[in-house]
Parts: C-alpha cells; structure tokens; sequence
C-alpha cells in the first residue's frame, strides 16, 4: 500500500480540492495536509529502501513484464522525499500574497494534478508508462503555467506548449521503435534483452531519440530556450515548483533510461553526453549573466546547474552518479528557495526588474540573510550544501579523468557567484529607488512566505554542515542504479522464466 | 506492407515538421496533430503487420487465436491517441486564447514574454551596470 | 452563432438519445468493443450539439454540476475502484476482485467495471469542459 501512496495522496488531493471549488479554506488545508502526507509517504519509502531494496507492484495483478510495474528504489524514494517538501513548502508559500485570485482560478487541483504526475513519473517501472505520467504533468503545468491569463502568461504559454508537444511525440515514436526492437517495454526486461540485441546501431539510434526527448524536458542545450522563455511568466509559487521539479523528472528520465537500458552503450553515450553537460553549464549561466530581471537569471541558472547532473551520466562511475543524485537534492532545494526569495523580493520592493529593486538590506534584513544561503550554495560556497555537491562532481570529474568538464564544473560556479552576487549588490546592498513605496506585509502573508524560505533554508544548512547521511545514501542510491542485475531480478523474480518463455 | 507504412509514417512526419515551420499557430497545431499520427503509427508497425484477426477472445475460448494480432500495440495507442488529443484540445483553446489577446495567429506577433527591445522595458540594465557617459546622458 | 430550427428542436432529442447510446457502450465494453473512454465521449458529444443549439450556458445548466466537479467524481470513483485490490492474495492497487452473482445465469461484476464507469464520468466531464469551453469562446 505504501508503494502507491506517492501518487495516490496527490491524486485524492487534487479530486478533494476539485470538488471543494467554493471552499478555498478546506482547499488549502487539504492542500497542506497532503503535500505533507507526500513528504511523509517519501520518507517511509526512503527509510524502507535506504539498504538498495527495491519496491516492486504489479498493477492490476497482471504478470510482469506484461503489466504495468511500479517500481521504487532508493533514488525513486529520494526523489519522492524530495518532491514532497517541495510541495509542503510552495502550499505554505500558496497562501501568501495572491492566494485568492490563484485558487480561485483552480490553483489547487492543478498543482496537486502536478504532483500526481511527477511522484508517478517517479515510480514507473515501464517507459510507456512514464510517456503517460509526463503527460499527466504536461497537462496540468499548462494549467498552471497560463493561471492568471496574463498576455504575458499567454506568451510564454505557447512558447512551452509547442515545444513540448514535439518533445513527448518524439519520445512516442521512440517508444515504439524500441518495443519494435526489443518487444518489451518494462524497464527491467529491456535492460535484461538490451546488451544482447541484435542491432545495437539501431538501439543507439533510439537512444539518441530518447535523449532529445528527456533533453527537451531536462531544458539541457541545445534545447532549453523554451525554459528561460515560459518560467518567468508564471506567478511565484508556481515557478517555484517547476523550477524545483519539471526539470529534474526530465534528469531523472536521464539517469534512470540511461543507466539501465543503455548502460552497456556507455562508450557511446558517455562522451555525447559530456558535451551536452558542459555546453549546457556555460550556456546557461552566460545566459543568465546577460539578464536583469531576477526570475530571469534564476531561469537560465536552472539550465545552467543541469549540466551539473548530466556529468554523472557522462562519466557513468558511481562517484559521478553519486554526486549526480547528491547535486540534484541539493539543486532542487535552493532553486525553488529562490525563486520564493525572488516572489518575496517582489512582494518587498515592487518589482521583479533589479533596477528598481534595492535598499532590501535595510527594509528586510531576515530576507537578506535567508537570501544568502540559497545564493551562495547554489555558487558553491562552503558550508552549504551547495559545495559539497560541487565538490563530488568536480572530484568524480578528476577521478575519472575528464578534465574539461571538472575545469568547466569549476569556472561555471565562479560565474554563478557573480549573478548571485548582481542580484544581491541590486536588489539588497544598493539603496532603495527614490520614490518606491511598499504595501504593509500582513501576518498572514508574513508567516506564509517567511516559513518556507526558513524551512528550505535549514535543509540547505543541514546537508551542508552534516553531509555524510545525505552522500551515503546518494552513493547507495547510486549503486542500485548501476546494479542492473539486481534491478532485473526484483523487478522480474520468478516471473523471468516467463518471460523469457514468452519470447 | 512495411514499406508502404514506413513511407505513410515518413510523409505524415514530413508534413508535421513543414506545419511546425509555419508562422501561425493553428497550422503549428496541426502539424502537432500529424506527427502524432506518424508515432501512432509507427507503434502499430512495430507489433507487428499482417493479415491478422482482431485480438479479442472468441466465447468458448480460453486464449486468443494464434492468428491474432498483437494487442499491445493496439493498448498503447489507444492510450497515445487519448492523451493526444487532450493535449492537442488544450493547445487549442491556448491557440484560441492567444488569437482573442493579441489580435491574430501570426506568432511573430507574440514577443510580450521575451521582448526584443529590453531597453524599454523594466528589465534592462540597472544604472551601475552602464558606462558612466551613457548614465549622465540618462 | 445561429443554429437552424432543426438543430435547435432535435438536440434535447440527441442529447438523451447519446446518452442512452454511451450507456449501452459503456456496459458492452464489458466483453466486446466500447468501453468507458468511448461511451464518455458520446456523452460529451450530445452535450456539444446541445450547446452549439441552445448556447453554452444553457448546456452548462442542463447538466447541473459543473464538468470539472464530473471529472474529480468519475477520478474519485476509478481510484476507489482500485482499493478492493489491497484484499487480495497479491495486494497490489487495483488488483481485479469479482462477484458473481447469480441471477439465473452468472452475472460477473467486477472492480473492472466500477473503473471503467469512473472513466465514464471522467471523460464526459472533462471533454463538456473543452467543449463548453470552446463554444464559450466562439459565441
């Protein structure tokens, strides 16, 4: 039962709140109350799977690997935990500034709808249905994305829209070509007839055609300029979630397809995939070097730190995905801290644009403060968390030789220390415009914003000042991903017979 | 029969890609449509043509017949074609929606999420960010 | 939008006879072709032709609850359907449990069927809402 609650608390959320229209109250209540029952289910996973056991349910009690296979280990569990306090945070943040305009427009029941889709993403055990749970989340980010029907909103909309309808077709026809090649599409049973498929050429091909699609997703270059395109026009706590997790299911997609299935090709992938990391690390951050609008900079620096997590597909040792799955904990955690940062620099100073913020500093020193721990972690600063996630790739880059790409790791992070620093002289050290005046904070909106930064703020704190639980179990998760065997084997069981007698 | 279909898949594909390189959007929406029905297809193929029976259990029967086709496929683009058309469905409203806001389906007209003149707008360069002679000029 | 007299007269008509007709679907699929996603859109349908003749407001009203409380029931219903799967031997979600009750011949109702019914409501309600949505727009 366990096993199915990382999706099944969103979707009863997200039908409870849609019922409730009229209640916004009982809406945002549940919505709290469920973000936490998520955050709770990752944990319990995390804690049931923390030794490399893998969770494995058959849906509808069809024999795997004809059936729909749930399957959760250690990194699903982690990427779960993770997902849920990214929830419990943006639903706190929800019912600060804007909150009744936002739910009433339908901002609960899409944002839960959201959820479901990124848990189930997390869980599938077969790639056509992890297709099905992009979609779910496709669908319900549109939503989300054009909620207040601002021109802008509109804009940036289409721009999202078509661009990642061509992505999930693409990985359609991939789908289908690859079931066409290997005639299984459970994770497990490709990963076991994979290595000895007859036209491995073929396979690669397919592959290719996989890594555009999760590419399109994970916004890596060249394909990201639908990120810094749309992200910026959604209102805040929105982008806030998608900045922490729309990415991240594209870099988990990444690293799961490509350790298990195409793990025996990675004399193939390895290289392509150092490219497209360093290309993306320096793109992105030039990117945001260029801009003055701070959700903007935030954008491209989500483009940016992707590349971070790519290194660990592109070196494929454990160290690297080690620290893969270590960066992306800590990236999800100080990005969406951000970008709340950035709604309540908004809220404070009347503008998004750093020319007419400024003189934060003296007007919200707590903002201040709890700006600096994301913004110097996500540059890499010790003691945050920030740091040791750069440090383990960077090291795995020198362990395994990959020179370039650690000495890019490294001049990319100086090169984010300077837009967090932009942001800060602008927006806090700088003295205010003349002739800016702010609305009152109420309580309520106080506690609402300020919460969730703190809470994420501490996660950043912790991981930085207590890092060897959080790396032991990114080495642990680590490890079960490159262990294909015994992925096949509990995921398959006694039922491989089957499987191979169907063949 | 596999190359008439890899022929229909490649040309359904080829119409796709020319609509996306189109400048108004209901055409870029269609384009969406036919590729869609280049992958369904191309999933079709992949389990498999022949003349084959449908694969549905006769009564009185325990299994399909050996002749059958394989349903997989078949479950699998059901699916595809369901969610297809949910997202082609809200592309268009967004479609409908961007005609009724900015006047017109021409997406060269939409530049209000990224504005090509940032000067004008409120995201251009704080002060300490330009020379001092433009500054004084300012 | 000015529909003709027939459409205007022949939509209530149209309406309950889609209505009947995805019924009649919806339990077919049981065994043979049909099925919950295909009776769901025959419903949406005959809301459709009702609202392009009597405007989308008046569909709206006709179908008392509002498509998206639809949809949220017909979701609700599919994941309750998958609970009595947590009983079984296996114990996994949505695990198929039977009954067969005995009416003269053997009436086989199942946990398929309720999911199936959710769809049902699912799809009706969230194709009205792209529908009504879309005649919205135009009128």
């Amino acid at each position: 039962m366990l096993i199915v609650a990382p999706f099944l608390i969103p979707l009863l959320a997200a039908i409870a709140t849609a019922l409730l229209r009229s209640h916004l109250g009982a809406q945002r209540t549940i919505g709290v109350a469920a973000s936490a029952a998520l955050l709770a289910s990752g944990l319990a996973l995390a804690a049931r799977t923390s030794d490399g056991a893998i969770l494995v349910s058959a849906m509808g009690g069809w024999a795997l690997p004809f059936g729909i296979a749930i399957v959760v280990d250690l990194f699903s569990a982690i990427m779960i935990s993770i997902a849920g306090l990214m929830a419990l945070a943006v639903s706190i943040y929800a019912l600060g500034p804007g909150a009744g305009r936002r739910d009433r427009a339908g901002f609960q029941p899409l944002f839960h709808a959201l959820m479901f889709g990124v848990c189930g993403a997390f869980c599938a055990g077969d790639i056509f249905n992890l297709y099905v749970w992009f979609e779910v989340m496709l669908i319900a980010s549109f939503g989300l994305l054009v909620l207040d029907r601002t021109r802008e909103q509109i804009d940036g909309g289409v721009r999202y829209v078509v661009l990642n309808l061509i992505g999930t077709t693409i990985f359609l026809i991939a789908v289908g070509l690859l079931y066409g090649q290997l005639g299984t599409l459970n994770f497990a049973d490709l990963a076991r007839v994979a290595p000895s498929a007859e036209n491995q050429g073929l396979l690669a091909a397919i592959g290719v055609m996989l890594l555009i699609a999760f590419g399109a997703k994970a916004a890596v270059f060249p394909l990201f300029n639908w990120l810094p395109a749309a992200y910026h026009t959604a209102s805040m706590p929105v982008a806030a979630i998608f900045a922490a997790l729309l990415t991240k299911v594209g870099v988990y997609a990444i690293l799961r397809v490509f350790t298990l299935v195409f793990g025996h090709d990675a004399a193939f992938f390895g290289p392509v995939f150092g490219a497209i990391a360093a290309a993306t690390m320096v793109t992105g951050v030039l990117g945001a070097a260029m801009h003055y609008d701070v959700r903007r900079i935030l954008s491209f620096h989500i483009v940016s730190q992707i590349g971070y997590m790519i290194v660990g597909v592109a070196l494929m040792t454990p160290a690297a995905l080690a620290a893969a799955v270590l960066y992306v904990v800590h990236h999800i955690v100080v990005k969406a801290n951000l970008f709340l940062v950035a709604g309540a620099i908004r809220r404070e100073s009347g503008s998004f644009a750093l020319g007419r913020c400024g003189g934060l500093w003296c007007a919200a020193p707590v903002l201040s403060l709890l700006f600096v721990v994301p913004a110097f972690s996500l540059a890499g600063l010790p003691p945050l968390s920030g740091f040791w996630g750069k440090l383990a790739v960077i090291r795995s880059g020198f362990e395994a030789e990959a020179y370039l790409l650690a000495a890019t790791a490294l001049a990319v992070g100086v090169l984010t220390l300077y837009s967090m620093v932009k942001i800060w002289n602008e927006a806090f050290w700088k003295a205010a415009p003349v002739g800016a005046r702010v609305r009152p904070w109420t309580r309520r909106e106080r506690v609402a914003v300020y919460t969730p930064i703190a809470m994420l703020a501490c996660v950043t704190l912790t991981i930085g000042v207590w890092v060897e639980p959080f790396a032991a179990l990114a080495h642990t998760a680590a490890e079960s991903l490159l262990d294909r065997e015994a992925y096949i084997a509990a995921v398959l069981g006694a039922d491989r017979a089957l499987a191979e007698v169907a063949r | 029969m596999e190359s008439l279909s890899a022929l229909t898949i490649g040309a359904l594909a080829g119409i796709a890609v020319y609509l996306f390189l189109a400048r108004d959007l209901p055409r870029v929406l269609i384009g969406f449509v036919l590729l869609g029905t280049a992958a369904n297809l191309s999933i079709f193929a992949a389990g498999r043509i022949g003349p084959f029976v449908p694969p549905i259990v006769e009564p009185g029967m325990a299994a399909l017949a050996a002749e059958a086709a394989n349903p997989l496929p078949q479950a699998l683009i059901l699916t595809a074609i369901v969610i297809g058309f949910g997202l082609a469905v809200f592309a268009l409203m967004l479609v409908v929606r961007a005609q009724r806001t900015f006047g017109g389906v021409d997406h060269s007209g939409l530049t209000e999420a990224e504005p090509a003149d940032s000067d004008a707008r409120a995201a251009a360069p704080p002060d300490s960010f330009r020379p001092a002679a433009e500054r004084k000029a300012a | 939008m000015n529909p003709s007299p027939i459409l205007r007269l022949s939509a209530p008509m149209l309406l309950w006879l889609s209505f009947a007709v995805s019924i009649y679907v919806l339990v077919r699929g049981h065994n043979e072709p049909g099925g919950g996603f295909i009776g769901g859109l025959l419903a949406a349908a005959g809301v459709l032709f009702y609202a392009i003749a009597h405007g989308a407001a008046t569909a709206r009203a006709k179908i008392r609850l509002s498509p998206s409380v639809y949809c949220a029931i017909g979701l609700a219903i599919a994941a309750a359907s998958g609970a009595p799967g947590f009983l079984t031997a296996n114990g996994d979600y949505l695990d198929h449990v039977w009954w067969f009750v005995d009416i003269g011949s053997t009436l086989p109702l199942g946990t398929a069927l309720i999911f199936d019914l959710g769809v049902y409501v699912t799809v009706f309600g969230t194709v009205s809402a792209l529908f009504l949505a879309l005649v919205g727009e135009e009128a």
